[in-house]
């Protein structure tokens, strides 16, 4: 039972021993990121399905091409098509940033982070920069091999689109973007609401049901609010040909990182003052 | 060490924490006493600025935890096993939170070793006994080696032998020159283990001294003492002025030290075969002395009051 005899040196104090930094804190949350299965199998959905989708899209559109409408040729955007399963990515990448904040609030494993952490900001910027850069290289996984995974089915007709066309880059990127800016939406409710089911529910009514809504809405003033609302202005940024009643790919894109910008600093303010 | 200086804690209208003042020095391990609710977890969570004080101040070294370098180097804390994530393993949720402090990935192993569990290192936390929990804990508040440790009812959930192997590895890190707050709602476990106490009921502070003193105060007052001569002892005593009572087959004695009931017996040739301090009034000590704060009674306190009216 002398257990405390068995105890190993101690460590340096002062200048040159251990610190908490930003950096550290970084390290620190990925790690936990990465160490509990719900990421692994939320990543995996998320690349699996968002690139099958954008497949089974290029194909259904190439298949149905000859008995397509004259507007949905000239309406017809092949980089965007490859992206179809963007809708579901978004969805499941919005839930992964949710669960990151909400998993400790309701583990109780946010008292053992903060003890460990005193300094909430450097927390929360320790959890932007990580689970930013998973879903960043999730992203661009999606976004290049949904694109080249799509755009064979194409070719024949010659009616595909290749990184060198105008915009066309831009919007494989953008749909990288896209999918972290989701994510940060999802983690920033989570932040607000501290609750894993109300701050999904909130994301999905945010990102697909209330566009749906507004999408209805009649009039200037409806139609306002369609171009800004969070999903529609952000996938501008996903589109090589906008549509006329829509914001440009990067001022909706703005929009959306708006979108997620408020609650997040909202909650920020929230984590500042709140009891753990 | 830690000076808690007229700390306070308000909920709506509920006051958790009330203008409590006491320091915790090195060398020693402090308990921190009180009935449940009687604000032990509120005010350590204040010491580590998990919670915001309505009031006053909690220093660790001088100044507020908050502003450490690196603070699991200044402060281990065990406030819930049960607040981790199940899902990682025991040396994952180790190396999460050595990275956040820029402590070495070797410490993982170490204080997996040192409280027993790194043949279980790999495996996920939500298979943990309560105990294992437990250790695993206090293997996270040890990370960063630090100068002072917080443990919330450490020993609750432990088996007898997790109990004096908490018991021990407390009183070890006391000796070794660390501060030591330990937390319990049982003044018997603190009794053993304390060299200090500090006992709080409905957040006020109701009494800050030395184990020995306490225990001096409340069971000097009671020996109980078995004799075949019991009547002869009874006058004996009496003839003292000792307030002395039958119970179970033995003498309680009041007013009276076990030295001095020995001495009596034998300078009136009594046998004795059993004198011993009653351990259980030092429970009842504790109780007398937290009566008032006690937040929620057991019923029968509330049928008796009913009776009586």
């Amino acid at each position: 039972m002398s257990a405390v005899a068995e105890r190993p040196a101690v460590l340096p104090i002062g200048p040159g021993g251990p610190s908490s930094t930003l950096a550290g804190v970084t390290r620190s949350e990925f790690t936990k990121l990465r160490s509990v299965r719900s990421t692994k199998w939320t990543i995996f959905v998320l690349v699996a399905a968002t690139i099958g989708f954008g497949v089974l899209f290029c194909f259904l559109t190439n298949h149905y091409w000859p008995k397509a409408s004259a507007s949905d040729k000239a309406d017809f955007d092949a980089t965007s098509t490859s992206f179809g399963g963007l809708m579901f990515g978004q969805l499941a990448i919005a839930v992964l940033g949710v669960l990151v904040i909400s998993s400790e609030y309701s583990t109780g494993g946010i008292r053992t982070s903060l003890t460990a952490v005193p300094n909430r900001m450097r927390f929360l910027a320790a959890k932007v920069i990580s689970f930013s850069g998973v879903a960043g290289v999730a992203g661009l996984i999606i976004a290049f091999a949904a694109f080249f995974a799509g755009q064979p089915f194409f070719a024949k007709r010659g009616i595909g689109a290749s990184l060198s066309d105008d915009g066309v880059l831009r919007a494989v990127f953008g749909a990288a973007l896209y999918v972290v800016v989701s994510g940060l939406f999802g983690l920033a409710v989570g932040l607000l609401l501290r609750h894993s089911a109300g701050a999904i529910t909130v994301v999905v009514a945010f990102m697909f049901v209330l566009p749906l809504v507004v999408n209805a809405f009649p009039g200037d003033w409806g139609k306002a609010v369609i171009r800004y609302f969070t999903s529609n202005a952000g996938q501008q940024v996903t589109f090589v040909h906008q549509s006329g009643n829509h914001l440009g790919p990067w001022l909706g894109f703005g929009v959306y990182c708006i979108w997620a910008a408020v609650p997040l600093v909202i909650g920020a303010l929230l984590l500042h003052r709140r009891d753990a | 060490m830690i000076e808690v200086r007229n700390l306070t804690k308000r909920y709506g209208s509920t006051v958790a924490v009330d203008d409590l003042s006491f320091d915790v020095q090195p060398g020693i391990v402090t308990g921190f006493l009180g009935p449940n609710g009687a604000g032990k977890s509120t005010t350590m969570r204040m010491i580590l600025g998990l919670d915001r004080p309505t009031a006053g101040s909690a220093l660790v070294f001088g100044r507020p935890y908050a502003s450490a370098v690196a603070p699991l180097r200044e402060v281990g804390a065990l406030i819930d096993a049960k607040d981790v994530h199940g899902g990682r393993s025991a040396r994952n949720h180790l190396l999460a939170l050595a990275q956040s402090n820029g402590l070495p990935a070797s410490r993982v192993g170490e204080v997996l070793d040192m409280v027993g569990l790194g043949a279980v290192a790999k495996r996920r936390i939500k298979t943990f006994s309560l105990g294992m929990s437990q250790r695993l804990g206090i293997a996270a508040a040890m990370l960063g080696d630090p100068r002072v440790l917080l443990f919330d009812e450490p020993v609750n959930g432990l088996d007898p032998e997790g109990i004096l192997w908490v018991r021990n590895f407390m009183k070890a890190l006391a000796k070794d020159g660390r501060t030591v707050l330990v937390s319990s709602h049982l003044m018997s476990e603190m009794a053993n283990t304390a060299d200090h106490l500090v006992v709080i009921g409905r957040g006020k502070l109701i009494a800050d001294l030395a184990t020995d003193e306490f225990i001096a105060r409340s069971s000097s007052n009671a020996v109980r003492v078995k004799s075949p001569q019991q009547q002869q002892l009874l006058d004996a005593l009496s003839a003292v002025h000792a307030e002395v009572a039958p119970l179970d087959g033995h003498l309680e004695v009041r007013g009276l030290t076990c030295a001095e009931v020995g001495d009596l017996a034998a300078a009136n040739r009594i046998t004795i075969h059993e004198l011993f301090e009653d351990r259980a009034s030092l429970e009842e000590a504790f109780m007398e002395l937290t009566r008032d704060s006690v937040e929620y009674h057991a019923p029968a306190a509330l049928n008796q009051e009913g009776a009586g009216r």
